[in-house]
């Protein structure tokens, strides 16, 4: 068996009184997308921010190619080549697409006090990368973010992160906002930064999208881990009745032909 | 962070390096400040005459052009990082007399004054700086509250020690011609300073690397923070910038008028925000430019001291300058828009 790139450990996590996860045990491999999965509050935020470093687990732990790790910090967690990208791209609307890029690290050229940003270098490099996956629309690198639609925002955030070394992308519900192309496209993204040997993280509610991309399913339902199975193992269905709770949807289905043959009569 | 520059020339499609097509110019954020300014400016020469256009009227917006645009360049980084900074009516006004109670009242070398002068605008802007970022109340807040305990503490520490609220103070040849003379009889040194200020400051925002840390905080700060960027610090050091330009033009006033009141630099206040939002930099921070602060800078002195060369009553530069403010931020506004939406020739699918 390979070592994970990261494993967690029976992690548990509690704020005061509440607990919002308990006994969760993951891998994350490379070259795979593992699609996390759940209902809103079932505890899929809380296990992205333990991953990502914002939080720290209660009990358990983590283990980075099989050392124990903690992460304090999202600086921690980035060392070890963690990278978050939120729903928006988290970028900057109003700075040019080179500059936003390269924001904490940038390119300089000259010397001593006339050290200066280095615009066509961060400009053409921004572009370079966000054209390998894909986004081949964008061609300069002083346009500013904002005029990006939100599927190259994402593109942008995932370039930055691949470009800085991230070995495993973090991806919190990138397909959430956007339409049917756009999210088609972010889905082919995670497909080619997945064939670059990245470890992908997918957060969803959108079954469909991690049926898709997923190599590996893990479905949270109040912050325990209902089912964890690979690709092929469980149909849609399953799937969606894992996430709405069981035999929830199936109920409610029925309950609702019911009301429409009431109303038909 | 090491990047390495040995990376191949990006490959493909990568749009030519444009020149400067009117296109671009239009999407830069001191556009809109750039056609204020001349329209201002033509606006004044046509109406003032001659005596508008000559060296003395020039004179005239200029020196008040610098003293505001001294205070507006770090005011307007500030901004740009998403805060601002009210206190810099009291600071100058404390500094002022700071200079003038240390080297004329107390009769330390006016060096002396002047060092404690600028000290205290940077301890104040630091203090600004530190309960922003440590207590998370928005600046405007803070330094509302800057503004005004540091206006009474300036008036009562000047009853207290020299018992009145004007001071004296003979600044001597030295720093007199380094900061409060008129060259040519006309022109204040304070254009000079400011001057390498925009040279400095328009360096740092735009060329150097640090310049990208103060648009990212001012953009989105969450993000700007994964990124590694001292977010508290970028703040701590603009808010006290933004305290030290005061401070400056309050040793500049004590040393050119040979006095200071305790009143002094109240106006400051709106008229540097004036100048900063009419020069293109968004109230809400992550947008503007050096060049357009100099802009509305400009822009605001040729109203506010041309008014008096076209014979009006000067009651009426006020109405001026609010209808060309609101003028002027529909139009930045309109600029930014086109600045987002832009993308390069090409063609659109269905």
């Amino acid at each position: 068996m390979v070592t994970p790139l990261l494993e967690l450990r029976d992690v548990c996590k509690s704020f005061g009184a509440t607990d919002v996860l308990t006994d969760i045990s993951l891998r994350v491999h490379p070259g795979e997308v593992l699609c996390l999965l759940g209902d809103n509050g079932a505890g899929k935020s809380t296990l992205i921010k333990i991953l990502s470093g914002v939080h720290q687990p209660t009990t358990g732990r983590i283990e980075a190619n099989g050392e124990a790790v903690v992460f304090r910090s999202p600086r921690d967690a980035s060392t070890h080549g963690i990278a978050t990208v939120h729903q928006f791209g988290g970028t900057f609307p109003l700075m040019t697409i080179g500059r936003s890029f390269f924001v904490g690290a940038e390119p300089t050229k000259w010397r001593g006090p006339f050290r200066r940003f280095d615009r066509k270098f961060a400009g053409g490099i921004a572009v370079q990368e966000m054209q390998s996956l894909g986004i081949t629309r964008v061609t300069d690198g002083d346009r500013l973010v904002g005029g990006l639609s939100g599927g190259e925002r994402q593109a942008l955030a995932i370039a930055r992160a691949v470009y800085f070394g991230a070995k495993l992308l973090i991806l919190d519900e990138p397909t959430a906002a956007l339409g049917v192309k756009e999210a088609a496209h972010v889905l082919r993204i995670i497909m080619q930064a997945r064939q670059k040997g990245i470890a992908v993280v997918l957060v969803t509610h959108h079954v469909t999208h991690a049926m898709t991309v997923g190599d590996h399913f893990a479905v949270l339902i109040r912050g325990a881990l209902a089912a964890d199975f690979r690709k092929g193992e469980r149909s849609r269905e399953e799937i969606t009745d894992l996430m709405a709770g069981g035999e929830a949807m199936a109920e409610l289905e029925a309950e609702i032909e019911s009301y429409t043959k009431e109303g038909q009569l | 962070m090491t990047t390495t520059h040995v990376a191949a020339p990006p490959k493909p499609r990568v749009a030519a390096p444009s020149g400067m097509s009117i296109g671009d110019l239009a999407r830069r954020p001191e556009t809109g400040a750039l056609i204020g300014t001349i329209s201002v400016f033509v606006f004044f020469a046509i109406f003032g005459g001659g005596q508008f256009l000559s060296a003395g009227g020039a004179a005239s917006w200029l020196n008040v052009a610098a003293e505001l645009g001294i205070i507006a360049i770090p005011v307007g980084l500030l901004m740009i990082a998403g805060e601002l900074d009210l206190s810099v009516g009291s600071v100058l006004a404390s500094s002022s007399m700071t200079v003038a109670i240390v080297s004329g009242y107390w009769g330390a070398p006016v060096i002396v004054g002047i060092v404690a002068a600028l000290l205290l605008g940077l301890v104040v802007g630091f203090l600004n700086g530190l309960l922003v970022t440590r207590t998370g109340v928005p600046s405007f807040i803070v330094t509302l509250a800057t503004l005004f305990g540091l206006s009474g503490l300036t008036l009562g520490l000047s009853r207290v020690i020299t018992g009145t609220t004007s001071v004296a103070l003979d600044p001597g040849p030295q720093a007199k011609q380094l900061l409060g003379t008129l060259v040519a009889g006309k022109f204040e040194v304070a254009i000079f300073w400011w001057i390498a200020a925009i040279v400095v400051i328009g360096w740092l925002l735009h060329f150097s690397p640090w310049g990208n840390w103060v648009f990212a905080v001012g953009g989105d700060k969450e993000s700007a923070r994964t990124t590694g960027i001292p977010v508290q610090g970028v703040k701590i050091a603009l808010f006290t910038a933004s305290a030290f330009g005061a401070a400056v033009v309050g040793v500049i006033q004590s040393i050119l008028y040979n006095s200071a009141q305790v009143a002094n630099g109240q106006s400051f206040v709106f008229n540097s925000i004036i100048a900063v939002v009419i020069g293109g930099v968004l109230l809400t921070g992550g947008y503007g430019s050096v060049v357009g602060v100099v802009l509305g800078t400009l822009t605001f002195s040729i109203v506010s001291q041309g008014i008096y060369y076209t014979g009006w009553n000067s009651d009426w530069a006020a109405l001026i300058l609010g209808v060309l403010i609101l003028a002027a931020v529909l139009m930045n506004n309109t600029f930014r828009r086109m600045a987002l939406s832009y993308a390069p020739r090409m063609k659109k699918k269905g």
